[in-house]
């Protein structure tokens, strides 16, 4: 009886698993189909990669997602790091408060966030410009007469970043703290009662230990960042997209063969990345077990 | 002198007041006002007019969210009873989908649901419609899939379930086994055991899996464009219309966002109230 | 005079293969206060949870009042127990925690006009409620219904898990390390009301632990085992008194250990010299373990001594002063109210009944040679101690021949 309750629980896990695959796997199959449609098989050919390599815009999406994802992974993990430490030493009711501002990001939906960004970027812009237009400043430096215009502002590459930032940073510190409270209080102390200054005591000491949650601080940042759709599309403007944003577009259209191969090359980019992950964790597991004897 | 290292945040905190705490503020001045900024509850009063749009999304989100429990609870509790290797490669493969962008995957379910789809070619190429067409004398050539509600639903389920399955299971994995034991020794057999010890110690990761399903579900707009083809408006889409669309009116879309931060911080409240829970759903 | 319990008959376990019990044979007897004892990994635990149902043996039987149980699931045996780290229910406050088991009822099979129906048994409400009382009271947990597990100390959680597993009325519980998780103090106190609780009941208690000197204050019957064999099961007394072989002997209390030569009955040689003892029944000339505890020992100024050794390190322990005499190169532990300073040469007086012949075993050899004392008991810097311990287990092996 128990036996057959087993293979009833795999079967169920099985289908649960076919649903997830199936459609990854049948666009996969499909991004290799000679003819444009996403349903009949056509022959293989590997068409729809090479116009994809071709299609400017696509491209142009690709290199914006990279750079904003790594700009704003490097910025939030820096800072994240940083406000992290700065948590953590303060008093437990002022640093709960924090926190709970921290995690407004995360907990509220990409819509809300994306939103609120949306108006905030579009007033201060609107003053901004109001004021732009309406004034100009002129002042005498040296002798010649200088005439300053403010540049207009415009929701476009720099708002982006910063909702990326602002969205990031939250899950730096949310994987940096936990590594911060199991890190021994004396560690500290104890470097700086060998000789060390507060801050190398922090290099030395402090970011040596909490290095394991910095880096997969920055992981789910760039995963996050590679991944967001809502708040970018809230954010970007007119003037620039992301992959994802192109591909909402495209979708929109109706052009499939070619999302077929952007999703397969993703797949398998995503893969790739989790193996390297796991092949990483699995080392470093074993390296600590082998320290252990 | 003795203890800097709380200046470390500052820059964070400026940065959090700039752009995660004045954005809500201006949500809240533009919800409460109008156009001229005066102000007004009109914003609020005049939700009415939607009121097919608010219950469309929450009855669409609570079916999801449904779905993905009674899918992900069972499925959760028997990864649980699996062996160590199993688990890992059971947890990968549940969260290898969520990274492929959800448009990627809402995608896929496109060219299955479509009218001359894959689902709809397979249904042909066994004889079904031919079997159905015989049997009552219509003239089915195809399901219609897309476009229709239970094709948003499904591409929520399809999108969210892993965010179910992941706290229900890490909750269930990490309960102590000698509750189940001393529950076995005071005389529970395994029913017992799941009603009385189990499921109330899982709650908490129930509860985030609920709030982890039902937020994102509730305000999307992807996915019912998408796979309800436009027709079946949601929340996320209302916004999305006064902020980005034609209906351009920031002041109704900051109170329906308001509204949508409303539930999110009563979902957060229950689960906190319950505890445990909260941790979880903000590491995933 | 007691009625018979469970046995266990040629119980064995394997766990991925390697053998943890080994052919155990043991039984319970009605309200008796029996202790497992022995160090981490001798199997003790593993005999409880056989008993308890959570695992079957790999070979062998367990009786329950004669019937064969080896298949029967936990929750359907007469039988409760306090788990190590109490298991209690944390969404559970204590009141329900203690109902937990009465709550589920049990299905029992009737006879109703002659077929055998299952019947689902539930103890009615008011009844729970005054058992539950009923048994907080035993705990002196009274007053304390309402509160949350995580509300409570160490020691009110060992109470309350007690008294869950009571409160079923079992006629066997078992207790796995129950005290381990309390303070030093604490635990003393504990030890004291377990065996009032047991006496109050009339039930029996099988228990696990580590420690001897738990085991000797609390137990009826203590069973010392090792490597997953039973070494010897007696009165708390048979085994401090009459300890079987070195590790009992070792395990228990503290002791020095000799090898010596049986002559005949009453006479044993060590150190070249023959004792009177009280032990007979060996062969003639049968080489033996010779076990003296160190609080037996009598010192006397050295011309009165049966032997004459030289004090090597004493240690103040309170009631009494830890000396370490050096004879012949064997060093002895002795336990005296007397201070002798380090140097002094005293001897020493063995009475008959201070000398006890134990058979040649496995762990002959092993246990009971003071040489390494101070890494024992004190850390003292690692040069000497290192050279310590060479010195000693040189000496040991001149004195095996």
């Amino acid at each position: 009886m128990k036996k057959q309750r087993r293979t009833g629980s795999r079967v169920f896990m099985a289908l649960v698993f076919l649903f997830l695959y199936a459609p990854i796997f049948l666009m996969i199959i499909f991004s290799f189909n000679a003819g444009n449609s996403s349903v009949v098989w056509q022959g293989f050919s590997l068409h729809w990669y090479e116009e994809l390599f071709q299609d400017r815009t696509i491209m142009r999406s690709f290199y914006t997602t990279i750079l904003v994802s790594l700009l704003a992974t490097v910025i939030a993990t820096i800072a994240g790091t940083f406000a992290a430490v700065g948590f953590y030493s303060m008093r437990r009711r002022t640093r709960s408060a924090l926190m709970t501002v921290n995690n407004i990001p995360m907990t509220n939906a990409d819509i809300v966030t994306g939103v609120s960004l949306c108006l905030l970027f579009v007033t201060v812009f609107g003053g901004w410009n109001y004021l732009a237009e309406n004034y100009r400043f002129t002042f005498n430096w040296l002798g010649t007469l200088y005439r300053l215009t403010l540049p207009k502002l415009s929701l476009g590459f720099g708002t982006m970043l910063i909702a990326h930032i602002t969205f990031n940073i939250p899950y730096v510190i949310l994987s940096v703290g936990p590594k911060l409270r199991q890190m021994d209080r004396n560690l500290v102390d104890a470097a700086q009662d060998l000789g060390c200054t507060w801050m190398q005591a922090f290099f030395k000491v402090i970011l040596p230990e909490i290095k394991p949650g910095i880096i997969s601080g920055a992981l789910i940042a760039f995963t996050m960042s590679v991944d967001d759709f809502v708040i970018s599309y809230f954010t970007a403007g007119s003037s620039v997209s992301t992959l994802a944003m192109e591909i909402y577009s495209m979708a929109r259209r109706r052009i499939s063969p070619e999302i077929n191969a952007i999703s397969s090359l993703l797949f398998v980019v995503v893969i790739l990345l989790l193996t390297a992950n796991n092949i990483r964790e699995a080392r470093a597991e074993k390296a600590l077990a082998k320290r252990r004897y | 002198m003795k203890n800097r290292r709380p200046l470390f945040a500052v820059p964070y905190v400026v940065w959090m007041a700039l752009f995660v705490v004045a954005p809500i503020v201006m949500v809240v001045i533009y919800a409460f006002t109008t156009a001229a900024f005066d102000p007004t509850m009109n914003n609020f009063t005049g939700m009415g007019t939607y009121l097919s749009i608010f219950t469309r999304s929450f009855e669409l989100a609570l079916i999801a969210t449904l779905v993905c429990l009674l899918i992900g609870y069972p499925i959760s509790y028997m990864m649980a009873k699996e062996g160590p290797g199993f688990q890992r490669i059971a947890t990968v493969l549940i969260m290898l989908p969520m990274w492929v962008n959800f448009l990627l995957r809402t995608y896929a379910w496109m060219s299955i649901l479509e009218n001359n789809g894959l689902l709809n070619q397979f249904f042909s190429a066994i004889g079904l419609f031919d079997l159905i067409n015989g049997l009552f004398g219509t003239d089915i050539q195809y399901f219609r899939m897309i476009r229709t509600q239970g094709a948003v639903v499904l591409g929520m389920v399809y999108n969210y379930l892993p965010f179910m399955i992941l706290p229900i299971y890490s909750v269930i994995v990490k309960l102590d086994h000698s509750l189940t034991e001393a529950a076995q020794d005071l005389g529970a057999n395994s029913v017992t055991v799941f009603r009385k010890v189990i499921l109330p110690l899982s709650l908490p990761g129930v509860l985030s899996g609920v709030t982890m399903v039902f937020v994102p579900a509730v305000s999307t707009f992807a996915i019912s464009r998408l796979l309800g083809g436009g027709t079946h408006m949601m929340l996320g889409d209302l916004i999305e219309q006064q902020f980005l669309g034609g209906a351009y009116n920031p002041h109704l879309g900051s109170a329906i966002a308001l509204v949508m931060m409303i539930i999110v911080v009563i979902c957060m409240w229950v689960m906190n109230r319950f505890g445990e829970g909260e941790e979880q759903a903000v590491m995933l | 005079m007691s009625k018979e319990l469970i046995r266990l008959v040629n119980c064995s376990m394997a766990f991925d293969g390697e053998l943890v019990l080994d052919n155990m044979n043991l039984y319970f007897n009605d309200s008796e206060f029996l202790t497992l004892l022995g160090p981490s990994g001798c199997g003790k635990t593993t005999t409880l949870r056989i008993i308890g149902g959570f695992i079957t043996p790999t070979s062998g039987e367990v009786l329950f009042d004669g019937v064969r149980m080896n298949d029967i699931p936990p929750h359907l045996r007469q039988v409760n127990t306090v788990f190590q780290r109490y298991a209690l229910f944390p969404h559970l406050n204590v009141f329900e925690n203690v109902a937990f088991g009465l709550r589920i009822g049990r299905t029992e099979e009737k006879e109703v006009n002659g077929k055998k129906k299952k019947v689902k048994v539930r103890i009615p409400q008011e009844e729970i409620r005054q058992r539950v009382l009923e048994m907080l009271e035993v705990v002196s947990l009274k007053g304390f219904e309402n509160r949350r597990i995580n509300e409570l100390s160490g020691g009110q959680q060992q109470r309350v898990a007690i008294a869950r597993a009571l409160v079923n009325r079992p006629k066997v519980l078992l207790l796995d390390e129950p005290l381990g998780a309390l303070d030093l103090r604490l635990r003393k106190d504990m030890q004291s009301e377990l065996k009032r609780i047991q006496q109050q009941m009339g039930i029996t208690f099988i228990y696990v632990t580590h420690d001897q000197e738990e085991a000797l204050a609390m137990s009826d019957t203590i069973v010392v085992m090792d490597q997953g064999r039973i070494q010897q099961i007696g009165t708390p007394e048979d085994i401090y008194n009459e300890p079987k072989n070195a590790f009992v002997a070792d395990f228990i209390g503290e002791s020095n250990i000799l090898d010596g030569i049986m002559h005949e009955d009453y006479v044993v040689e060590f150190f070249n010299r023959k004792f009177k003892c009280l032990d007979k029944g060996f062969a003639p000339m049968e080489p033996v373990d010779v076990v003296i505890r160190p609080e037996d020992i009598d010192i006397v100024p050295k011309e009165q001594g049966q032997l004459r050794g030289t004090v090597t390190s004493v240690t103040f322990k309170g009631v009494h002063y830890d000396t370490i005499v050096d004879f012949k190169g064997f060093k002895w532990l002795i336990q005296t109210t007397d201070y002798h300073p380090v140097g002094e040469t005293i001897g020493i007086i063995l009475n008959p009944d201070d000398i006890h012949i134990m058979h040649k075993s496995q762990y002959s050899g092993m246990f009971g040679d003071y040489s390494s004392y101070s890494e024992e008991y004190e850390e003292m810097d690692d040069v000497t101690m290192l050279d310590e311990e060479e010195e000693g287990s040189s000496r040991e092996d001149g004195h095996e021949e």
